[in-house]
């Protein structure tokens, strides 16, 4: 008899009526033959797995997160908050402890989305899984969440969100960017002044194989994530890593995806990029859905599934073990390397160039954070975007000490409404967001 | 003049209808061990007064196929079952005799690894030599591409005396319902044919020889002849039944639930526009999961004979039934007996019930007329909390498109029809308790057997066209045909009407009873590979509702 061993929310919303246009990947069919395989399969009469109907997000949920310009209404559609409602969903489920893990199998995807958002990258607009975690910590009051995104892309988005964050670990393995958009997520690229080492990225060489990727799992990604001890650990669930998917060049397979859930135990998984919808999404998701319901995954198999073709060479095997020692080197350094970063009390400043490729636009960013020992620190982000809109946003974090929350504060009431557009205040601490 | 006749646990019910109103009403007390005997009884007291020649149709419901799930009284069943990749076909085992073996489908129907028919004939010797006559043949996404299954059938053939296929069934995918429902088609199979053959023998005796209607889960009637081949459709046609009898007092346009307040338990259903909700893929059961379209109900461990007890100082009430009410004779405390001493029911000792009433009070430090009270109450809000969990049920299903989301239907009933032998004392407390205008269903005792008589023919067709592989199918109905690239969703909603009328006739339906078809369901996709259009998918689903025969409704409004 079939029974979950672990009791697992689905939420599946495929947004069959959606498309960011007619002939693009991140299109109507994408589930398609995923909802096929799973309704075939019986998934949702096995007794331990649960169906959810997707939230819906508010505005006030994205403002958490996101400084959208000019407004959400302008960067968002209805699936985008449906999407993120999905991710919150499970994550309502779960920490009411209705169910011990969840999967949002929700579109469109998120993890390109970063904090201030002029319009779509990476077929991304908002970003559900930053949403749904400010969501968690404001309603449930949860301290430390891991973020493991496992799309074959590097979570830029995710990454920016949580770049000044020492509460939020995030770690992403993707094919090097060197060879892949977004073309980030470097070694070196470790988070801001006052999160060193809170953000790792594992950079994989094209060619990777199931071996390769649950090795980084292994000697990595649980070491780190025993020792950093989250309350909640999130998985960016991207299915684009499989050997089949057009876009990119790796050689996972959907017993390593289920593997890679089995190992990483996620409470909250979420999907992201996947666009080898008929030979690998159907397969990929049974396989995690099985492997977090607890459940014999060993027969999910693709049909053309040849592991002898899939190995990876010698060379990929040591270029991969050498990232691995630098990324355990980077998280043992962490705390000198904040002490390194910044003196209490100094302002730093950062600029950055941000393209949107989906909507085509430019985006200059200058960054002030105050260092901080005791929080991530208050920063303001002047952004101006060709072509769009120039607007500064202010952040408190939501651990924010008292002096920070103070400085915070200081950024926006000392902005010059003549010179932006708009200027946006998002309080953490008070949950509360202002526009001037 | 037409005739419904059911067979439920205790009673068989039978009414004989005209376009008057009800002619003649019957009831029988039912003999579990001989089924047979109770519809022959109930026929033979219903045509004692009336020329069978003026009878223009016959509709039957029995538990027959209920029962054998229920005793587990099915003799030896085949099963050969190919999955490919997922899920484990093992675990979905139906008992003995139950072979997985090679072979696999994609879920666009393409084959990806073949029968090995020599591994099918050999299961075929070991299924002779072990005595199995009726074999199921079920292969994952047999509705995407049945060919794997038809081929095994051939081999099967020349052995056995009838072959299932999985994807006749139901043109819905989920593998193991299938797996289940195929199975139990092939097991009850002779048990239904050799009783039904014994009925229409029996009445064409009688002089009663127009085709004979048997009603299923869904609320719809088919013919004794399509029936052969989907015995398993008639399991729990006796809820359905009773559902039906309702109808003809629902408001069209409005949203009603239909309580069928039994001994046991309450039956729950709803009614949108007069058309009762059905189940999304089939009649589920506890552990029991099919493909058989069924009416959507719930039942809950309430009724006029449960048991009553007292248990810290609260009150609480079944879900057992130890035997009737203390009024008639039984060992305790029942609802029913509460209703006999706020003088509602006039039948019954009422000594009796007041004595068994009078314990409970005793415990609850009431008095008599306040525990009997409170009883009442008590059985309305356990009914209606059950009703309203269901209808927030309904509304919070997951639905897949941005649109279904934002505008789908929520249910919102302004109407409950009560129906079974508590009915009528129940209606007004129900409306003073919950401001819902609410009526006994009149004739309710019979309303199951006229909810037969009344029942309309129904059934659905699936359809997929795939333009990127140039083919439209209904795999269900033996249909595929090839397509041109331009084929569009006019194309596809047309074939879908001549598919489902052709379904219907071939059921048993009369012309003039087809008018209420629904698309149920609509989809349609552009295949996109490479930034390129290659295609478009197609799928849809469309019914003919359950619903009532025209002609006789109004009269029953009247009585």
């Amino acid at each position: 008899m079939l029974k979950a061993l672990n009791k697992t929310g689905l939420v599946f919303f495929p947004a069959f009526d959606w498309a960011i246009d007619p002939t693009h990947p991140e299109r109507e069919e994408r589930l398609l033959y995923t909802q096929d395989q799973v309704l075939e399969e019986g998934v949702f009469d096995i007794p331990g797995i649960v169906e959810y109907k997707p939230d819906l997000a508010t505005i006030h949920d994205i403002q958490r997160t996101h400084f959208c310009v000019p407004d959400e209404k302008s960067v968002t559609t209805q699936s985008h908050l449906i999407s993120a409602g999905g991710a919150m969903a499970i994550a309502n489920a779960v920490m009411n402890k209705e169910i011990k893990s969840g999967f949002a199998l929700v579109r469109p995807p998120g993890h390109h989305a970063m904090r201030v958002s002029h319009g779509g990258r990476g077929f991304c607009h908002i970003n559900m899984e930053a949403i749904m975690v400010e969501y968690i910590r404001t309603q449930f009051g949860v301290k430390k969440i891991a973020i493991i995104d496992t799309d074959c892309h590097h979570g830029d988005g995710t990454n920016d969100i949580f770049w000044h964050d020492p509460d939020v670990l995030f770690i992403s393995l993707h094919q090097d960017g060197r060879t892949m958009y977004p073309g980030t997520g470097f070694p070196g690229e470790l988070g801001g002044p006052n999160a060193k080492g809170s953000n790792l990225n594992i950079p994989l060489p094209p060619g990777t194989s199931t071996e390769g990727y649950l090795y980084v799992i292994r000697n990595c990604v649980l070491p780190i994530l025993a020792e950093f001890a989250p309350d909640i650990v999130v998985n960016s669930a991207g299915q684009d890593n499989h050997y089949t998917d057009p876009l990119t060049n790796m050689n996972f397979s959907a017993q390593g995806y289920a593997h890679l859930t089995a190992m990483l135990k996620p409470d909250i998984a979420v999907l992201e990029g996947g666009y080898a919808i008929e030979g690998a999404l159907p397969y990929v998701n049974l396989g995690i859905i099985l492997a977090m319901a607890g459940l014999d995954y060993s027969g999910v198999i693709e049909p053309d599934y040849n592991p002898e073709k899939l190995k990876q060479s010698v060379s990929i095997t040591d270029k991969i073990k050498k990232t691995t020692d630098q990324i355990n080197a980077y998280w043992q350094q962490r705390h000198q390397l904040r002490e390194q970063a910044g003196k209490p009390g100094e302002l730093i400043v950062r600029h950055r160039e941000v393209f949107y490729d989906t909507d085509n636009i430019f985006e200059r960013q200058k960054e002030k954070i105050w260092i901080c020992r005791d929080c991530g620190g208050s920063f303001e982000i002047d952004s101006k975007a060709t072509p769009g809109h120039h607007v500064l946003g202010v952040h408190i974090p939501i651990n924010a000490c008292k002096a920070c929350q103070e400085k915070g504060y200081d950024f926006f009431e000392k902005a010059d409404k003549t010179k932006y557009e708009r200027i946006y205040l998002q309080d953490r601490p008070k949950d509360r967001y202002e526009i001037k | 003049m037409i005739i419904g006749l059911d067979v439920g646990g205790t009673h068989t019910d039978a009414v004989l209808l005209s376009t008057k109103g009800i002619e003649k009403i019957v009831k029988v007390p039912t003999d579990p061990t001989n089924l047979f005997n109770s519809v022959l009884a109930g026929f033979t007291q219903l045509l004692d007064t009336t020329d069978p020649g003026e009878i223009q149709r016959v509709v039957i419901s029995t538990t027959l196929t209920t029962n054998a799930l229920v005793q587990q009284e099915m003799g030896p069943i085949g099963m050969i079952v190919s999955a490919g990749p997922g899920i484990d076909p093992k675990l979905f085992s139906t008992g003995d005799h139950y072979y997985t073996v090679a072979g696999s489908i994609n879920h666009r129907g393409r084959e990806k690894a073949p029968v090995n028919e020599m591994e099918i004939e050999d299961i075929a010797q070991r299924l002779k030599k072990a005595g199995v006559a009726y074999v199921g043949v079920v292969s994952k996404f047999s509705v995407r591409n049945p060919s794997h299954e038809i081929l095994i059938k051939r081999i099967l053939n020349k052995h056995f005396k009838k072959v299932f296929l999985g994807h006749h069934v139901s043109g819905n995918l989920n593998f193991p319902r299938r797996i289940a429902t195929t199975h139990l088609n092939a097991a009850v199979f002779d048990l239904h044919k050799a009783f039904f053959e014994a009925v229409k023998n029996s009445l064409a005796e009688k002089g009663l020889t127009l085709p004979i209607q048997i009603l299923k889960a869904d609320g719809g009637t088919m013919s004794l002849e399509s029936s052969m081949d989907f015995p398993a459709q008639t399991i729990l046609s006796g809820p359905a039944a009773s559902i039906m009898g309702a109808i003809p007092y629902a408001p069209a346009d409005q949203d009603v639930i239909v309580l069928d307040i039994g001994g046991t338990t309450t039956d729950i259903a709803f009614l949108v526009n007069k058309a009762p909700l059905l189940e999304p893929l089939g009649i589920q059961r506890g552990q029991y999961k099919s493909l058989i379209r069924s009416l959507r109900t719930d039942s809950k461990g309430i009724g006029g004979d449960s048991a009553l007890r007292v248990i810290d100082g609260k009150l609480t009430i079944g879900p057992d039934r130890k035997g009737p009410a203390m009024a008639f004779g039984g060992p305790g405390p029942t609802p029913t007996d509460a209703l006999v001493v706020l003088g509602l029911m006039d039948e019954g000792d009422s000594q009796k019930a007041r004595a068994g009433i009078h314990e409970i009070a005793g415990q609850l430090n009431l008095s008599d007329m306040d525990a009997a009270d409170h009883i009442f109450k008590k059985c309305c809000t356990i009914i209606l909390k059950k009703t309203f969990e269901m209808i927030d049920e309904l509304n919070s299903q997951p639905v897949y498109t941005v649109h279904d989301f934002l505008e789908g239907y929520k249910l919102s009933p302004q109407k409950i029809l009560l129906l079974g032998g508590p009915a009528k004392f129940f209606a007004d407390k129900i409306e003073e308790m919950y401001q819902i205008d609410t009526m006994a269903v009149p004739n309710a005792s019979v309303a199951n057997a006229i909810g037969a008589a009344l029942a309309r023919t129904t059934c659905e067709v699936s359809l997929i066209a795939d333009t990127e592989q140039g083919i439209v199918t209904a795999h269900e109905e033996d249909f595929a045909e090839p397509i041109s690239k331009t084929y569009s969703e006019d194309d596809l909603i047309e074939t879908a009407y001549t598919l489902l009328k052709e379904k219907a006739l071939n059921s048993g339906a009369d012309s003039e009873n087809m008018e209420e078809v629904e698309v149920v369901e609509f989809q349609k996709f552009n295949i996109v590979r490479n930034f390129s259009p290659r295609g478009k998918i197609y799928r849809t689903k469309i019914q003919l509702k359950p619903g009532l025969i025209k002609g006789f409704e109004t009269i029953l409004h009247q009585i």
